[in-house]
């Protein structure tokens, strides 16, 4: 099993750290895994992508990915302004930050015969007062709607990589993001 | 118990110099290879690491900083990549000749210009001829293994050589995977402790000393002989080290090669870091499609594995030798390297060596490539038009032509 993973966020918005601690969740589940940036003009507010591998047996490939199984969008306006189902494979999954998927989405997934997840992550970090520098904090929220959406690492395991990368009150905050995305996701199709 | 960290190969590079304890790290931060002296900063501001830090103004300051503090007898560290190893190297040159051993991380890096901050082994293999022992890593597990077994190299007194520990940038430097770090009593018991039981004549103040004098022409050549024995005792200090690390901590890496699945292989592919990845994945698709594939890994490039490439290549059909890097005007570095360890002293029986040049300043080799890469020269091998050489692989010939 290897499971490939892209990301796409803006910049500040923690894609390289979402991936880094999928692959940590992933190692509690006695998976291993491949947090890998991509490295470009990065800017705040500019769109980035970070990836990750996910598999039963130690990584020996280094190459980019460019079939992702998976891939997970921050911000859905990124639906119209990165090529987000660039190399998707059919039957892969796409999950959004959004509170209602548009039916262009919906239209464009099932003729690629991708399939959908969403999770209103942005909301749940504002509900929350989840927020750094202005800025609402979703990728750990993102995360529980990876393990939702994938059933491949557990809620739990997603929350103890978050807690064992942010002690107190903050890890508690990002930990019960990512359980109220969890529980908010919604699956389309398969 | 080891505890399993989510660890960059520079972060990686990081633990393992904190487990080594060295006493003085200068360095002067350059991308990719920043984040490892940061998160060293980051140890010793904590109160983990008990070393003293010296920010200077240059890469010429930083190895010049640990040159002195090696002289006086401390276990130093210090990190660079591309520029920042070029600007440093009369210092690396000073550090061999002087017979210091200093453990050096080098985070590979296409060279200026044109700007890349990719990888490309080019920056490491310009250091081939100066008296370091040079090895580079597959991934991050080995880079942690390596600065540790670096240290147990450079200061043997058989060797009193220092070590670049080379990985390639962002693929291994910025790239996070589960690592095992070792306890640090395991790593007591494997290293000296630092600054203790040195094997050369230390500087201090009750015993001044003078290095690096005029020396003329009836002595130099002796020094340089000297540099050279101790590569050829190196070679078997290496392996010393790999095997008293697996006993203590269950890792080995095989010394200055590692094969897989090369036994009944009548092809061979060679790369050196963390590309090995991806050629061993390659090997194993192209076996399960019947054709008889291995791979070697280059771990050591000084000193120089001849005896063992000869032992697990000569008798092979095809050898194929993928560098990432190139010397203008001659081709690749290992290719040219490995052809000359197989032809000396034979002049038949040996079998077909080939070359390839490619992944340049970061471009990206698939497993798919190795694959093309090894069927491209089957056929031609089999319809008899294949003969030593090298030649280029994914280059963009509509940009250049």
């Amino acid at each position: 099993m290897l499971l490939e993973i892209r990301i796409h966020g803006r910049g500040g918005q923690g894609v390289v750290t979402a991936a880094q601690l999928l692959v940590e969740a992933a190692y509690y589940e006695g998976l291993w895994g491949q947090a890998i940036p991509f490295f470009g003009a990065e800017r705040r507010g500019a769109p980035v992508v970070a990836y990750a591998r996910i598999s039963d047996k130690p990584i020996r490939i280094h190459s980019q990915i460019y079939s992702p199984d998976i891939v997970i969008v921050f911000d859905e306006r990124l639906i119209k302004l990165a090529d987000v189902y660039k190399g998707l494979r059919e039957n892969g999954l796409l999950i959004v930050n959004t509170t209602k998927m548009t039916k262009e989405t919906i239209q464009i997934s099932k003729k690629g015969k991708v399939r959908l997840a969403y999770t209103p992550a942005t909301q749940i970090a504002l509900d929350l007062k989840l927020i750094v520098a202005g800025w609402p904090v979703i990728n750990t929220a993102m995360l529980g709607a990876f393990a939702k959406a994938t059933k491949l690492i557990s809620i739990n395991s997603i929350e103890r990589a978050i807690k064992n990368n942010w002690s107190g009150k903050i890890g508690e905050l990002n930990a019960k993001a990512a359980r109220l995305a969890y529980e908010k996701t919604v699956l389309y199709g398969g | 118990m080891p505890q399993y960290k989510i660890l960059t190969g520079n972060y990686a590079v990081a633990y393992g110099v904190k487990l080594s304890k060295p006493q003085v790290i200068a360095a002067y931060p350059i991308t990719p290879q920043t984040t490892i002296v940061e998160k060293l900063s980051e140890f010793i501001e904590k109160g983990e690491l008990k070393a003293k830090m010296l920010r200077v103004e240059s890469e010429h300051s930083a190895i010049a900083a640990v040159i002195g503090a090696a002289l006086a007898g401390a276990r130093t560290f210090t990190a660079t990549s591309s520029q920042g190893l070029l600007y440093m190297h009369e210092g690396v040159w000073m550090a061999s000749g002087a017979r210091l051993p200093i453990v050096m991380a080098i985070v590979t890096r296409a060279i200026f210009p044109p700007w890349n901050i990719w990888t490309d082994h080019g920056d490491l293999l310009d250091q081939r001829d100066t008296g370091w022992i040079i090895c580079m890593v597959e991934d991050n597990q080995e880079a942690l293994d390596m600065i540790i077994q670096a240290y147990k190299i450079a200061e043997d007194e058989r060797v009193l050589l220092p070590v670049m520990v080379g990985l390639d940038s962002f693929i291994l430097s910025h790239t996070a995977t589960p690592v095992e770090v070792p306890d640090e009593d395991i790593i007591d018991s494997y290293l000296p402790a630092p600054g203790e039981n040195i094997h050369y004549p230390k500087i201090s103040f009750e015993n001044p000393l003078t290095y690096f004098n005029l020396v003329f022409p009836d002595n130099y050549m002796e020094f340089r002989y000297q540099i050279q024995e101790a590569m050829n005792r190196a070679k078997r200090v290496v392996m010393e080290a790999d095997m008293k690390y697996y006993k203590l901590v269950g890792r080995r890496y095989g010394g200055l090669i590692e094969t897989y699945r090369c036994t009944d292989a009548n092809i061979v592919v060679v790369s050196m870091g963390a590309l090995t990845g991806d050629v061993k994945e390659a090997v194993d698709r192209l076996r399960d499609e019947g054709y008889n594939v291995g791979a070697l890994k280059l771990r050591f490039i000084r000193p120089f594995p001849e005896e063992e490439l000869k032992k697990e290549l000569l008798h092979k059909k095809l050898v194929i030798v993928i560098d990432r890097a190139i010397s203008f005007g001659k081709g690749g570095i290992l290719y040219t390297e490995i052809s000359s360890a197989l032809y000396e002293g034979r002049f038949r029986e040996i079998p077909v060596i080939r070359g390839y040049v490619t992944g340049l300043g970061g471009r990206d080799i698939t497993v798919d490539d190795v694959i093309t890469m090894v069927e491209r020269l089957i056929t031609r091998l089999e319809s008899g038009t294949l003969t030593h050489g090298w030649e280029w692989f994914k280059l963009r010939k509509e940009v250049v032509e």
